[in-house]
């Protein structure tokens, strides 16, 4: 067989395999259509527009914009996806993320002793492991006591939340004023140059930059990682076994229960580098404020995850859809549309995207109906349809 | 393969004779992507026992789920008395009086023997049961037909035997005139089985008329009075039993000349104890009673060594402790010099204890993945199939690729193919082959032919047997008695956690082992 068809063959692969998404994504974006249209008919077709062009609508500054937001969405959905490929249902990204972003913060602020270059390294760093050791937790009551990762993830939610904010209160790191934690330009992430990529040009000359900085690399860089890992050792190759088939892991001789536990601080890891990216970001990065909010991007992870069929390839494409379509929703904006009504439209839209998994299931049985009536009807001359049904 | 030489199917007659109760002509069952029944016919004569052969995946249970309105068929008719009926759902096949006994029971375990009986056609009062007149009606039923059960014992307290006799009852309550039994021996003892073929018999004497499911040929030569042939979805014939030979039939059913006595040279004597057991106790979580009590036996290279018994004796509870899945409460366990009673599944596993699991779905494969996958998934972590960590599938694929060939596993897509889209015959072949070809000093093999084909069976004990001839030891846990004695050299039978019998598997009966098996005697030999 040539190489060429070979090319084809897997580019076939390729496309069968984002075509679930590109569906959910379209079905998404009609049922956001139809909100737009209860709420105000007359500009609704201008609002899908705004909403389709999404971050393009700001110019460069815009798309910069959108790969700025997309960065801890790629983070928490790798969390939540890496999590779904070992069989595990990773819903405390928030918590993780919280308590990553806490401790970056700590000890960016108090770590000053470490040269500065290095200092936003060593702060992702421990940010990761904050979040990893919050990830085991959950880790460690479903690997050894048989509790359910989704009760435990959710506890370790508001656990994670009430404790950074009682920490944040009682450590240096805390703005009384502002009622939020400190800055902390000195530990920023470099931007790489990709501020000189975008930005938009002003009459004036001044250069109109977006928040866009390395984050977006690492994010991305992480991804193709947590890829090869899932798919090419012998790490990943025991944790999907575990996933799949806990008895038959157990029966070929992994330790099913560290592998639970090394998946849920693989994930918490992933979500504590999502804080650390959003809080080590330069030109004063937001700060943590300390309020009774679980952080939203921990589930948004989960909707990313979904839509990216639990890929780390498909979710780099995942994360940055979201972004763009919630920077698109941000625009809307400028037609009057109340930004409750954005809300609930862009909620909508990133809802129906995460049934990607059940369209792609309704393409198979699709695949397999059809394959059977073309078997049926090679044989059957006469061309009577008979009915089918779906029993197994 | 489509060539069916002996397809008499088409031959059936358009006006059929009123003797016959059912008739189902050409009966043609799509399933995506497999065609399960096609163009099959059979007929039904009143008060005879029509046996129903075929190697599993043939698609008798297909065609009685059709019978039993479980399914409905693209084409074909279904006839009862010569009129053309309508089958959709059960309740349609219970009121035109069809019955079925299914594989796997379907009673409520902690209701009582009537109450289960009665269940769904209660005989109520302004809302009230009314067990009186059902339980009167039960026993005079279970007379008339010589069903000896306890209307108020609970099922869970009553054997697998009695149970099935309730299924019948249940049947006869319903006053159903055709009944199906789907394999209802596979889970009897030979006692057992002898028992039901009477209470068949007596109930074709009684007017009733019998579909047999099944693909033992002793039990069709003993009480079918004709049988149904199917290989492959398609109908290859019925016969008379009476004037068809056991050899013809099964010739029938594989398409090819099969070999009942398998061939195997004598055991070699003087091999070394490779598994030793001592005093193993296990006790499992959810009984008091410990599942394996006080067990010692040894198996030696270059034998096979059975172990016989009903179904929930203690086997899987001894296989788990072996294998390393369930901790014993004390015993120990040496594989050759090497004491393994408190090591690691993986331990084991590398020390050289190969384990074909009972359950191939729950243990033997990780569905999800590929035939590759699944090859390599005891020695992935060795070298040669891994670098610093990273799979080498290259290698994956070269090894996968020899055992595909060697043992003929035969899959849609090859290597890649999921195994949860293989036939069962070839997901158990691909778990012998793991299992065989690293090489083991001691393999235990559960249940390896468990719901297989005749061709299926034959390949896997033959594979057996080569490993013995290499001076493996092999631990064969058997619930079919066939099996038991026709590859085993030494025969242990346990009975409620404990050994009862230890016997030379050449001179060994069906009839003697099912005497153990059931309890009623025990040995001195142990």
């Amino acid at each position: 067989m040539s190489k060429g068809t070979g090319f084809f063959k897997a580019l076939g692969r390729v496309s069968l395999g984002v075509l679930p998404s590109l569906i959910a994504i379209a079905i998404g974006l009609a049922f956001g259509f139809v909100i737009l249209l209860i709420s105000d008919s007359s500009r609704a077709v201008d609002g899908l527009k705004m909403i389709a062009s999404g971050g393009f609508t700001g110019g460069m500054k815009g798309t910069g914009n959108v790969l700025y937001f997309a960065t801890p969405l790629i983070m928490t959905g790798l969390s939540v996806g890496f999590a779904f490929k070992t069989g595990l249902f990773n819903i405390g990204a928030s918590g993780q993320l919280l308590m990553g972003a806490f401790a970056g913060i700590y000890v960016a602020h108090n770590a000053t002793w470490i040269p500065q270059p290095m200092l936003w390294v060593v702060c992702l760093l421990t940010a990761m492991c904050a979040g990893a050791l919050w990830g085991m937790i959950p880790g460690l009551f479903k690997g050894l006591l048989n509790v359910h990762e989704v009760i435990a993830c959710i506890m370790c939610n508001y656990i994670g939340l009430y404790g950074v904010n009682y920490m944040i209160r009682n450590s240096n790191i805390y703005d009384r004023l502002k009622n939020q934690t400190v800055n902390i330009p000195h530990a920023a992430i470099p931007r790489w140059g990709l501020d000189e990529i975008f930005h938009n040009e002003m009459a004036s000359g001044f250069k109109d930059a977006s928040s866009v900085n390395g984050g977006i690399l690492i994010a991305i860089l992480l991804a193709v990682v947590m890829y090869f890992v899932l798919n090419r050792t012998t790490f990943g190759y025991e944790l999907k076994a575990c996933g799949h088939n806990r008895d038959a892991s157990r029966y070929a001789g992994i330790n099913e229960k560290r592998s639970i536990i090394f998946s849920m601080m693989i994930a918490g890891a992933l979500a504590g580098a999502a804080g650390g990216l959003i809080f080590l970001a330069p030109s004063n990065g937001p700060s943590i404020r300390v309020e009774e909010i679980l952080a939203p991007q921990g589930f948004s992870g989960i909707s990313v995850a979904l839509l990216g069929l639990s890929n780390p390839i498909g979710i780099i494409f995942s994360g940055l859809f979201v972004a763009y379509i919630s920077q698109g929703g941000f625009f809307l904006q400028r037609l009057n549309y109340m930004p409750e009504i954005i809300d609930i439209i862009i909620a909508a839209i990133i809802y129906f995207s995460a049934f990607a998994l059940l369209v792609q299931n309704l393409i198979a049985t699709a695949g397999r109906k059809r394959s059977a009536r073309r078997e049926r009807e090679d044989d059957a001359d006469d061309a009577a349809v008979p009915e089918e049904e779906a029993s197994t | 393969m489509d060539n069916v030489s002996e397809k008499t199917a088409k031959n059936t007659p358009e006006i059929a004779p009123p003797e016959y109760v059912i008739e189902m002509l050409h009966i043609t069952k799509d399933f995506p992507g497999i065609r399960a029944n096609d163009d099959v016919s059979l007929q039904l004569k009143k008060g005879e026992i029509h046996a129903l052969l075929g190697e599993n995946g043939a698609g008798k249970s297909t065609l009685m789920g059709v019978l039993f309105g479980l399914y409905s068929a693209e084409k074909g008719e279904i006839r009862k008395n010569g009129k053309a009926v309508r089958i959709h759902n059960p309740n349609d096949a219970n009121t035109l009086g069809i019955g079925m006994v299914h594989q796997h029971f379907k009673l409520v375990h902690n209701f009582t023997v009537l109450e289960n009986i009665v269940l769904g056609v209660e005989t109520t009062k302004g809302g009230v049961l009314r067990m009186d007149e059902a339980r009167a009606e039960v026993t005079a039923l279970s007379q008339q037909y010589g069903l000896m059960v306890d209307p108020d014992a609970r099922i869970e307290d009553i054997t697998v035997g009695m149970q099935q006799r309730v299924e019948i009852l249940k049947m006869l309550y319903r006053h159903n005139e055709i009944l199906i039994f789907d394999e209802p021996t596979a889970v009897l003892t030979p006692q057992e089985i002898d028992e039901l073929m009477k209470i068949m018999k007596n109930l074709t004497s009684e007017g009733k008329s019998i579909l047999f499911i099944t693909h033992k040929l002793n039990e069709i030569k003993q009480v079918a009075d004709r049988c149904t042939v199917l290989r492959k979805g398609r109908c290859v014939g019925s016969v008379e039993v009476a004037g068809a030979t056991r050899e013809q039939m099964s010739e029938m059913m594989v398409g090819r000349k099969v070999e009942f006595e398998i061939q195997k040279a004598p055991m070699k004597p003087g091999g070394k104890a490779a598994l030793v057991v001592q005093n193993l106790t296990v006790r499992s979580k959810h009984h008091g009673k410990p599942r394996v009590n006080n067990v010692s036996f040894a198996v030696r290279q270059g034998e096979i060594l059975c172990i016989a018994g009903i179904d929930g004796n203690g086997q899987s509870e001894l296989v788990y402790a072996l294998a390393g899945l369930l901790a014993p409460e004390s015993g120990r366990i040496f594989l050759g010099d090497e004491e393994i009673t408190r090591d690691s599944v993986r331990q084991r596993n590398d020390a050289g204890l190969s384990h074909i699991p009972e359950d191939r779905h729950k243990h033997g494969l990780v569905l999800d993945y590929s035939l590759a996958e699944n090859l390599i998934l005891k020695n992935y972590h060795k070298r040669g199939f891994q670098q610093n960590g990273f799979l080498r599938f290259d290698k994956v694929a070269d090894y996968a690729g020899r055992l595909i060939k060697d043992f003929d596993i035969r899959s849609g897509q090859g290597m890649r193919t999921p195994a949860r889209s293989m036939s069962g015959g070839n997901q158990q072949k691909a778990i012998v082959a793991r299992e065989i070809c690293e090489d083991p000093k001691v393999l235990i093999a559960v249940q390896p032919t468990r719901g297989l084909d005749v061709g299926a069976i034959e390949y896997i004990h033959r594979r057996i047997i080569a490993a013995r001839d290499e001076g493996k030891a092999v631990l064969l846990v058997s619930l079919e008695l066939e099996e038991v004695l026709s590859i085993s050299d030494r025969i242990l039978v346990i009975y409620e956690g404990e050994i009862v019998a230890d016997l030379d598997g050449a001179g060994a009966t069906a009839q003697e082992l099912g005497l153990y098996m059931a309890g009623s005697r025990k040995g001195e030999a142990v």
